[in-house]
């Protein structure tokens, strides 16, 4: 157990590790590039006067390790400044939108995850068989699909031939679940679709290494029957690839749904961060960028950690 | 037995190549023809307004025309050139990034393989989308900015694979046999190391050239990437989507020929890499 | 084993009668077994001895019905108990798996689920198919466990797989076969994968316990000697065909075919000693040398010398340091503590530090010749090489030199100067990997177990090619090998290592025919002999031959 505690605390070390380096880049990284960001977001009318008023409440004066210190303690005290844009409280502007965006992510993902396992799993059981080569050569494609294709077939689909869902997500924060989940359902079928067909791919690949593996020939040899050798000798060794295509499917996901956000008019927190993108309001760009890559490395974070603790040689080590 | 000559090789894989590789290869091409021949192809000029916004099929226009009255054939044309061009580009840049640098650490390896793999490791613990969109928010989005912000990211995946592939190479007798010959670091990376991981190189170029494309695609599609008034298929969706709630589907067309040049370029590589597998034994 | 009258009126419990099986392949099907017949009674066993691809684990897997992804049974007829096999139901062959006929598989390590403690895996066959309770089951495994000299079976249950040694866990695979009272149990190179000190008990144990059973079984192997102690019968294999068949001590005595008598023939090749050694200054000099990996030593205070012309053998078994020997002296890894001296001058450790001419001087032969040839390189480059580095040849010169090579080490040069790696048999590919090395006219050679990838008759051609080319060139070899037999063919001197220490050294004859440390008295009386009493008699005069497993406490 000691090798199993020493390994989790340090990937659980190396993440916050990560993550600190990832806040540097997200700031050093902005105020570093090329250009006063000063000039860049009041643009060519600004006097000299405005600019320098503007430098001083962005702390443009100060040293840069200040203005990281001064960012860092802030956005860790949930303090994330202002928009530079709109001129108002980043903590309002993304409050409601981050809950939206991870609603949908996790619609999405509770629709993908069982049915990716499900039909990578058979996929690998029957390989080669007919159903095997369709599913491939289907899941090829998907993959293959940029997301905003698949969302306006969806549309032009399930909108506007056949109205059965709205094309566009408006959402309230007073909205009962029933009616959010209807609102939501033509974005989180566009990204189930695109998920579910990387997933598929991963877990079929994943599931044939091992059932190739000595120690399934050795239970077929044993006479050991088919159910019982997926259930009793593959799964539990399965466990730790499996978790590592979930992890890795689940933080695509979240950074999917930036396009698909933008495509459905949906409130999210990825709509707000390509506007922000476009509109230049660096503050802003800097506390989006940072909750996405933080979701990221934490789901693989964890992906790491679940896949340890399956480990059946670390678990019960010499 | 007897040695093959590459060009007889190539003949009779193809030929016995499946449906779905033989479609794909074709395809490649086709896109490729178009794309340099798209002056003489398109009807009109790449930036032309030449009718009414939105105009209807017509004899003239045999796809319509866009949000201002552009030809909507011809800028599905040079998009051809434009979006699939800048995507090979940035493939290849990114590519020549990442495979250099992953042979190197290969082959030098100790500390310096294993700041850059730290390196490689932080830059990728950032999503692809949010390190480009952060990036391009200051660079702006001028095409040098593109193209290098999107090589850099993609290179630190080329390099994760050049770097596995490579030291799966590195630990074979071979390179043994000519390190205790005192060979120098280019030796071994051009004449051992390179040889042995072109295919597995060259699988994985089909599939990032795919991711880069479909990203650039999604860039542009959020009004990010190509700038108009260059003809692209990610920005001509953007432009023309409005039409699709009117039932519509032309504005599909660009995304259409994204998604099968993306689908024929992995059928490729599909193809590729079970062939090459199979060959290995 | 026991005197071969066979039990010619028991019924057959095994027939299987001319069958065929294909691989299918990237360049299309191809036979793998071609019309093999074989036959077994109950309480004997059938030895399956060939060389790689002689179809013999093919085979003993197609005596449970059971064929390899890509590989199929297309004709002929597997009865057991006069029942047929093919044409058998999924559902029907697996019920008569593990319980009718079992399998002992080469690499235990692999075949045992990391996921469950062993007792489970042990027991699982007989709990479902023979439905007797887990009691029943488990107290008939500890039976087992103790008559293959588990002293604490219960303990020994409890742990994983990976917590367990390689002999210990082969042992456990033959009491999983065992468990579930099977008619037959087949053992496919049981024993390949360990040390010979190692592979006495197992062999000791698996004996031990089928005769005692009374079960018949088919006992795979690649190695005569073993296949003699254990059975009753021996069935040679070639290319997927029978070569012959016969009672074990008439095919030792008195083998029929030529290609049996050239297996035989094998183990008879001595070198001829030369006589001039001794009197020169060695090539080499090792002094007070340790080395390992990380803060882990893997060898200690070797002290040794390599005479001109003369073979020195470094033997030991898995774990000794003779390759970590082999690496320093190459300069690959670099010793922590030490002296190197060649031809009188000090030699760097580092291969960094070395000058052209010492890099020229030392060469090495790797083990596994389908890895030290660069694939994507011709012969002609593979060998032309060193010769444009080395002695500045190119073009014609270059191509002559390596010419003069390949024909010294017998390939001719106009057939493989223009081959690709891939275009050569296994021995070829040695025999390329040893003209790289001699083609500079090196003075000192070593060789990392250099046969022991290689099929017995190609083993024995590289050897006859080392010596000859030894005095032809007037160098000398450091021959790495854990194979006593190979060592005592080629070697003038022997250098024995046990846990990174050198603990006897000495001339071969006088090694092998006194020995004076207990592990070297050990390590030989291991190594098994061409006589199908030898496990009887080793048994009987060796008392600290580990048959028990004393498994580390956790």
């Amino acid at each position: 157990m000691l090798t199993i505690l020493r390994l989790i605390l340090q990937r659980l070390i190396l993440g916050a590790a990560t993550l600190a380096v990832i806040s540097l880049i997200v700031f050093f990284g902005i105020e570093l590039l090329p250009g006063d960001p000063a000039a860049a977001i009041l643009g060519k009318s600004a006097t000299a006067e405005t600019l320098a008023a503007f430098r001083h409440e962005m702390h443009l004066d100060l040293p840069a390790w200040q203005r990281y210190a001064i960012w860092a303690s802030d956005v860790l005290h949930g303090d994330f400044g202002r928009s530079i844009a709109t001129g108002r409280s980043i903590d309002t502007l993304i409050g409601g939108r981050l809950a939206n965006t991870f609603f949908l992510a996790a619609y999405a993902a509770l629709i993908a995850v069982p049915l990716a396992l499900g039909l990578g799993v058979l996929a690998a059981l029957h390989r080669n068989s007919v159903f095997d080569r369709v599913v491939n050569l289907i899941t090829l494609t998907a993959i293959s699909f940029p997301e905003f294709f698949v969302a306006y077939i969806l549309v032009y689909l399930l909108a506007v031939s056949v109205n059965l869902f709205p094309g566009i997500t408006s959402l309230s924060p007073d909205l009962p679940l029933w009616d959010r989940l209807f609102r939501s359902t033509l974005p989180a079928l566009t990204l189930t679709l695109v998920v579910v067909a990387h997933m598929m791919r991963m877990t079929r690949a994943a599931i044939i290494s091992l059932m190739s593996s000595p120690y399934i020939e050795m239970a077929r040899l044993k006479g050991i029957g088919k159910v019982r050798i997926v259930l009793r000798h593959a799964l539990p060794n399965a466990l730790a690839p499996i978790i590592n295509v979930v992890a890795l499917n689940l933080a695509y996901l979240v950074v999917g749904v930036v396009v698909v956000e933008v495509v459905f008019a949906y409130p999210g927190l990825g709509q707000l961060l390509v506007d922000a993108v476009s509109t230049r309001d660096v503050p802003l760009v800097q506390v989006c960028s940072l909750i996405f890559a933080a979701t990221y490395i934490l789901l693989n974070l964890t992906a790491d950690i679940l896949s340890i603790m399956s480990n059946p040689r670390l678990l019960h080590s010499r | 037995m007897r040695p093959m000559t590459t060009a007889r090789l190539a003949i009779r894989s193809f030929s016995r190549a499946p449906m779905s590789a033989r479609m794909g290869l074709m395809l490649v091409f086709t896109y490729a023809l178009v794309a340099v021949l798209a002056p003489v192809l398109a009807p009109y000029g790449e930036t032309e307004i030449v009718g009414a916004e939105y105009a209807p099929l017509s004899s003239n226009f045999p796809l319509g025309t866009d949000n201002i009255g552009r030809d909507m054939l011809t800028r599905l044309i040079y998009g051809a050139r434009n979006s699939v061009g800048i995507a090979l580009l940035t493939s290849c840049l990114s590519f020549l990034l990442g495979s250099i640098a992953g042979l190197l650490a290969v082959a030098v390896g100790g500390r310096f393989e294993m700041i850059l793999s730290r390196v490689v490791d932080v830059l990728m613990a950032v999503p692809a989308l949010i390190a480009a969109l952060m990036v391009l928010t200051i660079s702006g989005t001028s095409v040098v900015a593109l193209v290098v912000t999107i090589a850099v990211i993609d290179a630190t995946r080329v390099y994760r694979l050049a770097r596995s592939v490579g030291a799966n190479v590195m630990v074979l007798d071979f390179i043994r046999a000519a390190e205790l010959r005192g060979e120098g670091l280019r030796w071994i990376i051009i004449r051992e190391l390179l040889p042995n991981i072109v295919q597995p190189l060259a699988a994985e170029f089909g599939m990032r050239f795919s991711f880069v494309f479909l990203f650039i695609s999604s860039l542009s599609f959020l009004g990010l990437g190509l700038q108009p008034p260059t003809a692209d298929w990610g920005s001509m969706v953007r432009e023309n989507a409005i039409l699709i709630s009117f039932g519509n589907i032309t504005p599909l067309l660009p995304a259409l020929a994204i998604a099968v040049l993306t689908v024929a370029v992995n059928f490729c590589v599909d193809w590729f890499v079970q062939h090459s597998s199979g060959l290995k034994d | 084993m026991t005197d071969p009258a066979p039990q010619t009126e028991a019924p057959l419990l095994l027939d299987i009668r001319d069958l065929w099986i294909e691989a299918v392949g990237e360049d299309g099907v191809k036979p793998i077994v071609k019309g093999i017949s074989l036959h077994l009674r109950p309480g004997e066993v059938l030895g399956l001895i060939g060389e790689s691809g002689a179809g013999k684990s093919t085979l003993g897997l197609a005596a449970m019905g059971y064929a390899r992804p890509g590989c199929r049974i297309t004709r002929g007829s597997i009865r057991f108990k006069g029942q047929e096999l093919l044409g058998l139901t999924e559902t029907q062959l697996t019920a008569l798996r593990g319980r009718c006929i079992a399998y002992v598989a080469q690499s235990a390590a692999a075949a045992f689920n990391p996921a469950h403690r062993l007792i489970d895996q042990i027991t699982e066959t007989a709990i479902r198919s023979s439905r007797i309770s887990r009691d029943q089951a488990e107290s008939r495994a500890r039976d087992l466990l103790r008559r293959m000299h588990f002293n604490d079976p219960d303990a020994i249950g409890r742990r994983y797989p990976h917590q367990v040694s390689g002999g210990q866990l082969q042992r456990l695979m033959t009491a999983m076969a065992m468990v579930a009272d099977p008619d037959i149990i087949i053992f496919d190179e049981p024993t390949t994968a360990l040390d010979v000190t190692t592979q006495i008990g197992v062999l000791a144990s698996i004996r031990e316990v089928i005769r005692d059973l009374g079960k018949a079984a088919i006992y795979i192997t690649h190695d005569l000697a073993l296949v003699a102690q254990m059975a009753d019968r021996i069935k040679v294999l070639r290319y997927g065909s029978e070569v012959e068949e016969a009672p074990t001590r008439v095919m030792l005595s008195d083998p029929r075919e030529d290609y049996t008598r050239s297996l035989w023939a094998v183990r008879r090749f001595r070198k001829t000693n030369d006589g001039a050694l001794k009197a020169e200054a060695p090539v080499l000099e090792i002094r007070q040398m340790s080395a390992g990996y990380g803060n882990r030593t893997v060898i200690q205070d070797i002290d040794l010398a390599v005479g001109a012309r003369e073979t020195l053998a470094i033997v030991g078994e898995s774990g000794s340091g003779k390759s970590t020997t082999a690496q320093v002296i190459c300069g690959l890894l670099a010793p922590s503590n030490g002296a190197l001296e060649f031809q009188g001058a000090p030699l760097s450790p580092d291969r960094k530090g070395r000058s052209r001419q010492q890099l020229r001087d030392i060469q090495m032969v790797f083990q596994m010749p389908d890895t030290a040839l660069n694939p994507r390189q011709r012969v002609r480059d593979i060998v032309g090489r060193p010769v444009e580095l080395f002695l500045g040849l190119r073009g014609k010169q270059k191509d002559d030199r390596v010419g003069d090579i390949l024909s010294m080490i017998g390939m001719e040069p106009g057939k493989f100067i223009d081959r690709f790696p891939h275009e050569l048999s296994g021995g070829q590919k040695q025999r390329i990997a040893i003209a790289r090395a001699l083609v500079c006219e090196p003075k000192l050679v070593i060789c990392d177990e250099v046969t022991s990838s290689l099929d017995q008759l190609v083993a024995e051609e590289i050897l006859m090619l080392l010596d000859r080319t030894r005095k032809a060139l007037g160098l000398s070899y450091v021959f790495v090998s854990h194979d006593l037999e190979t060592v005592r063919a080629i070697a003038d001197r022997v250098v024995v290592m046990s846990n990174g220490r050198i603990v006897e050294q000495g001339a071969t004859d006088s090694i092998f025919a006194s020995p004076e440390n207990e592990y070297t008295r050990l390590l030989l009386a291991s190594v098994p002999e061409m006589n199908a009493d030898w496990l009887t008699r080793r048994l009987s005069e060796f008392t600290e031959i580990d048959v028990g497993p004393n498994f580390p406490p956790i």
